[in-house]
């Protein structure tokens, strides 16, 4: 499965009169690996619903492989754009296998339903993501660290060139949120993939993302490399600490993708959350 | 990241195993269905205030319907009850049954609330007072064999389903909530209406009381054969749409990730069910507890995947109100949604208790 790429010309976003997303520019590439950073409501939610064809009123063009957005049919999108959603209630008691299985509705036959392949991918994706021994249980009474990985492992069985996250870690222990980064570096490195995920963390974002891109107030601030976009002042400028004595080192990777986590790693993870 | 504890090609099998038999055991309660449907047309043909030998019953079919020599000579008085009277009258149950539980299934997938059943958007204050209105109309108008009753109860159910969808804002902005609170709203103000009509019907109360309980006393050929293609038709669209429904379990912006277009579904989906519900309604008055109860039974047995919930909701929701029809016969005609609730209300909470663990609503 080849990654897809993706282009935002002059995208903007409204509520009603608020103005959450001013003429964004951005091109990923095919296979890239792109973390979007930013304070709460600086627009980074906002971006991924224009990219999933969510938000309604977009202005500007959205490209995926050079096709605008609106010419793509909601069918042909959800096979080739997965989106790991964020918080899901289920009404009824439902086995985890059933909730991953939900991913492969946009290939399934649509009378018939699932076939041999679709049920193949749903096993796959749920050793990959590492919840295979959860297959049996109850969906709705996993912890929500476990649910997260449930629907990120529907995300994978979805499959499709482009990958979008959420905040995927928010309720995950440490080693499940290194294991869960190491997922979509694989998923981008061999299956090339196309990831982009928004994240809060920025030792994660500096440690296994390749580029960061950072919003503030629905503009793109900086996007590049981590080391070169979140400096010191500059996360402190956006982020809105004016506390200098506030310990702000990231510990950028050698090569992002790489872990070289360790325990002042994990102290690091823990002050650049509080923001 | 997986367990390396069982050797790969074990824990394949083992798996191969569990998709074996989460597929195999629907299909075999299909076929256990299917068993209890013609068990159900049988014994509900064969047992009533008159009953009819089950040898004289299968003959008196079989050679009615597959054509089959006729063995002896039989009663014409038998033939009658079995053809014009018992026969309509099982297979009227059969359709709203079956209606009402693939009307309760959609409702519940659409609304993503456990609590719901075919009533829950209007559609039985409306059907009911379109039968109010009808008893306190003097005219008697039939056009197919229905009266003014059957056709006012259809109208008013699908009124009021409509008026429900256009106030909580149609298909474009409404939220499931918003849905939800403007039929119960809804409901509400027709249940005043209705109020308001047996108030004025004085002598006529007892006749809609009776039609608010619902029965299968006035079923006849000339009624089925209008409202049973309805059902039919519509119960088979719906099952066509499983995959929707299956979409729709995590709410609907991750369907419209999975490729839904949840507008237009979600209007087909409850056009579909309104229509099912409005048939059943008109056929047989308000029969409650179907709706609600077999399609939570059913997923207590196969999971929430609606290709398996449909299918399976149908054929038991037909076989238990034959033969809920068929208990209320024996006292001589209780309103048969007395025998559902007295049936249906233990029975749930039984299986409720049992399942506790993985079934909270």
């Amino acid at each position: 499965m080849s990654g897809a790429a993706l282009t935002l010309r002059g995208v903007g976003l409204a509520y009603g009169r608020r103005q959450v997303l001013h003429g964004i520019e951005l091109q990923i590439g095919a296979g890239e690996r792109v973390c979007l950073v930013g304070p709460n409501g600086a627009g980074k939610s906002s971006l991924l619903r224009c990219v999933t064809g969510l938000a309604s009123g977009r202005q500007g063009t959205v490209l995926l492989d050079g096709v605008p957005l609106e010419e793509v049919s909601r069918e042909a999108l959800a096979r080739r754009v997965a989106v790991v959603p964020g918080q899901v209630q289920l009404p009824f008691a439902t086995r985890v296998r059933e909730v991953v299985a939900l991913g492969r509705l946009p290939h399934e036959h649509p009378l018939l339903g699932p076939r041999p392949a679709d049920l193949a991918a749903v096993e796959a994706a749920m050793e990959r993501v590492g919840i295979a021994h959860l297959a049996d249980r109850d969906a709705r009474e996993l912890s929500l660290g476990e649910r997260q990985l449930v629907v990120l492992a529907m995300a994978v069985a979805q499959g499709g060139g482009l990958l979008i996250l959420d905040e995927p870690t928010v309720h995950l222990d440490l080693r499940h949120q290194v294991e869960v980064m190491r997922l979509l570096v694989d998923l981008s490195g061999r299956d090339g993939l196309t990831v982009v995920a928004v994240l809060h963390d920025l030792t994660l974002a500096a440690h296994f993302f390749g580029r960061v891109v950072l919003l503030d107030q629905g503009r793109i601030v900086a996007d590049g490399a981590p080391r070169e976009v979140l400096t010191a002042d500059r996360i402190r400028a956006v982020y809105g600490l004016d506390d200098a004595s506030l310990p702000l080192a990231i510990p950028f990777a050698e090569r992002p993708g790489i872990p070289r986590l360790e325990s002042s790693a994990a102290n690091a993870s823990r002050s650049s959350t509080v923001t | 990241m997986s367990a390396g504890v069982v050797s790969e090609p074990a824990r394949r099998a083992l798996q191969a195993a569990r998709w074996e038999a989460l597929r195999r055991r629907p299909l075999r309660l299909l076929v256990l269905g299917l068993g209890a449907l013609l068990f159900s047309l049988i014994v509900g043909i064969a047992f009533g205030n008159v009953a009819v030998s089950i040898d004289d019953t299968l003959a008196i079919l079989g050679h009615r319907l597959l054509g089959l020599p006729q063995a002896a000579e039989r009663s014409a008085a038998a033939e009658v009850i079995v053809m014009e009277l018992r026969l309509p009258r099982v297979l009227t149950a059969m359709a709203v049954g079956c209606g009402l539980a693939v009307a309760g299934t959609v409702l519940q997938g659409l609304l993503r609330n456990p609590l719901a059943d075919p009533y829950v958007l209007g559609t039985a204050s409306g059907a009911a007072l379109g039968a109010a209105v009808a008893l306190l109309v003097p005219v008697q108008v039939a056009v197919l064999g229905l009266g003014l009753i059957h056709l006012l109860a259809f109208a008013g159910a699908l009124l009021a389903v409509w008026l429900v969808y256009r106030l909580a804002g149609g298909s474009a902005a409404g939220s499931l909530t918003s849905i939800l609170l403007t039929g119960y709203a809804v409901g509400s103000l027709l249940a005043a209406g209705l109020s308001l009509a047996m108030y004025l019907a004085g002598a006529n109360l007892r006749q809609i009381f009776f039609y608010l309980l619902g029965s299968f006393a006035t079923a006849s050929w000339q009624q089925l054969a209008v409202g049973l293609p309805l059902v039919a038709a519509s119960s088979a669209l719906i099952l066509m749409r499983a995959r929707s429904l299956n979409a729709l379990l995590l709410g609907e912006e991750t369907a419209l990730h999975l490729g839904l277009d949840v507008r237009r579904e979600r209007g087909i989906l409850l056009a579909l069910a309104s229509l099912v519900t409005a048939a059943s309604v008109a056929l047989a008055g308000l029969i409650g507890f179907v709706g609600l109860v077999v399609p939570h039974v059913v997923r207590l047995a196969v999971g929430p995947n609606a290709r398996h919930v449909l299918p399976l909701s149908a054929v038991f929701g037909a076989s238990f109100l034959v033969l809920a029809d068929l208990v209320a016969r024996i006292p001589g005609e209780l309103p048969v949604g007395i025998v559902t609730a007295v049936v249906g209300a233990p029975f749930f909470l039984s299986l409720l208790r049992r399942f506790r663990q993985g079934y909270d609503l």
